[in-house]
């Protein structure tokens, strides 16, 4: 029987269409023209006047420190979560797995919208820190999901032997728990900071005036000008969060 | 075992108290809030009101909802139709370049996607790449426009949520065993018989999976027709963001968001029944997982 020919051209056209918009803006930021529209030759320019944008640097900031807080705090919360889920089969636990489980299937607008409303009825100032507990909240979800496939693997009888030995609850956390389940907590804890830094739709939401966020940032400079800056910060920005992902994929390998 | 319980309770508390005050509750306040009558600071004012309602009578928020259901729709199917072929072909790859391939299939999707949509912008210009493509192959008039429609913003939503398709059909097909396949094929069946009858219904909560991962978060697109739509291509979650950021009108806002939350229950809805009738019918179900190598 001769196979099909149809996948292989599928697959094909599909990876060129994934990649082709990436190519054309790592082109485009080192074309020196003003415009997309032709060539001007290579150049460094907009690299150079990235570097002069004090406000694009406050931004990067600003998502550097949001994604670093909103990433502990879901870690905490998402491991404390999944333990529970994991080890107390209750009603309560029950409805904990589907509060956990909601905010997965709710779009981004929805949440934001509503996280929005909370703070206004509140009578919150939206700043910083209501973006931290937005961003918080949506990375909670992912981090437990996969801590709760890490506690699938895990063992329960190890603690009860520790527990036998005469183990206390400091020592198995320590010397149980956090080796075992720790790159779990290194998975969802970069899931957590890689949503963090890319969530444009509810930042926009919740974000008051002058706490932007790259995206938001980024966002705002396309409506206006300067699309040529945009190219070359999307370049640094891609090669960080590509650093990011390959060095997570050694780190989290499965040991042989 | 009080203590036992005593413990739970206390270990549950902070994840869940979490979600119930910053999900739950304001979930509830979307529907709350759609009653209330607008405030003119941009909150809303004492009092309930059924008059937030009666406005969404505005002859423009028909089209607008067809326009988003329409759009959600055809993009997970072009998505489901070009997932299937694709996923199809990695699982039957060398194990070893599997990996490899799935790698190239997601990294384009670790860039921010706002980066993504803006590239897409960059291509379709009227002076870009694709448009210059269209011309010299006699494909496009140099006056075709092909920024801010419809069709820019299905390409740009199949763009941007085809990986999150071919990823749990690639799961599924993974499982399947192919041996069925050739079985079909030698009791006589075509190539399309067998594959709409025995590979499709084999790898069908990977369908399910893709369409509801697909379908609902196109419903509440925003940035995608933000930035390559017109005017005249708006989606609900544009006129959300619109009521809630330049308007301030957050009833108003709070209805269009109970409008979207009724419609998301209806693929979920979908979903739910065809889990359950699969569930009752699992003994005449002839897919077995097969021991993997």
């Amino acid at each position: 029987m001769k196979p099909s020919r149809l996948p292989l051209v599928t697959a094909l056209v599909v990876l060129v269409f994934f990649y082709l918009p990436i190519a054309m803006l790592i082109a485009q930021s080192f074309n020196a023209a003003k415009f997309g529209g032709q060539w001007n030759g290579f150049s460094f320019r907009w690299y150079q006047e990235l570097w002069a944008r004090e406000d694009i640097h406050q931004a990067a900031w600003n998502t550097l420190l949001i994604a670093v807080t909103s990433t502990i705090a879901s870690v905490v919360l998402g491991a404390l979560a999944a333990w529970c889920i994991h080890r107390y089969k209750t009603r309560t636990q029950r409805i904990h797995y589907g509060l956990i489980y909601a905010p997965l299937v709710v779009p981004d607008i929805l949440m934001g919208l509503s996280l929005l409303f909370l703070f206004v009825n509140v009578g919150v100032q939206l700043n910083f820190t209501t973006i931290i507990l937005a961003h918080t909240t949506f990375c909670l979800s992912y981090v437990t999901l996969v801590m709760l496939g890490r506690l699938q693997d895990f063992d329960d009888a190890v603690i009860e032997a520790a527990q036998d030995l005469g183990a206390g609850w400091g020592t198995i956390i320590r010397r149980i728990l956090l080796p075992l389940l720790g790159p779990g907590l290194a998975a969802g804890g970069l899931l957590a900071f890689t949503l963090s830094i890319d969530d444009f739709v509810i930042t926009f939401l919740v974000s008051g005036p002058g706490n932007t966020t790259l995206p938001v940032k980024i966002f705002s400079m396309m409506r206006r000008s300067s699309p040529q800056v945009i190219n070359a910060l999307s370049v640094i920005f891609m090669s960080v969060t590509f650093i990011t992902v390959l060095l997570s994929q050694r780190l989290t390998r499965p040991q042989p | 075992m009080k203590k036992r319980r005593w413990i739970e309770q206390a270990l549950t508390w902070p994840s869940f108290g979490w979600l119930v005050i910053f999900f739950a509750v304001p979930t509830v306040l979307v529907f709350a809030l759609s009653f209330k009558p607008a405030d003119l600071s941009g909150g809303a004012a004492p009092g309930w009101t059924l008059e937030t309602w009666r406005s969404l009578n505005n002859p423009a928020y028909p089209g607008i909802v067809w326009r988003t259901l329409w759009l959600s729709g055809a993009c997970t199917v072009v998505c489901l139709g070009l997932g299937v072929p694709v996923a199809y072909w990695i699982a039957r790859l060398d194990v070893r370049w599997r990996q490899r391939v799935l790698l190239l299939i997601i990294l384009p999707f670790w860039t921010n996607f706002l980066i993504r949509i803006f590239a897409w912008r960059t291509l379709l210009h009227p002076d870009g790449f694709v448009k210059s493509v269209c011309v010299s192959l006699g494909w496009a008039e140099p006056n075709t426009q092909l920024l801010y429609n419809n069709g820019a913003i299905l390409l740009v939503l199949v763009y941007t949520y085809l990986p999150f398709a071919i990823l749990p059909l690639y799961a599924a097909t993974e499982k399947f065993d192919f041996t069925l396949f050739e079985a079909a094929r030698d009791l006589g069946a075509t190539k399309w018989r067998a594959f709409r009858s025995v590979f499709l219904p084999g790898i069908r909560t990977g369908l399910l999976t893709a369409f509801l991962i697909v379908f609902i978060p196109a419903l509440g697109s925003y940035a995608i027709p933000a930035i390559v739509g017109g005017p005249t291509s708006e989606m609900i979650g544009n006129k959300i963001a619109q009521r809630a950021t330049t308007d301030r009108n957050l009833p108003h806002a709070a209805a269009l968001g109970a409008v979207l939350t009724l419609v998301i229950f209806v693929p979920l809805g979908v979903a739910a029944y065809l889990r359950r009738r699969d569930r009752l019918d699992v003994t005449t179900t002839p897919v077995d997982e097969p021991a993997s190598p």
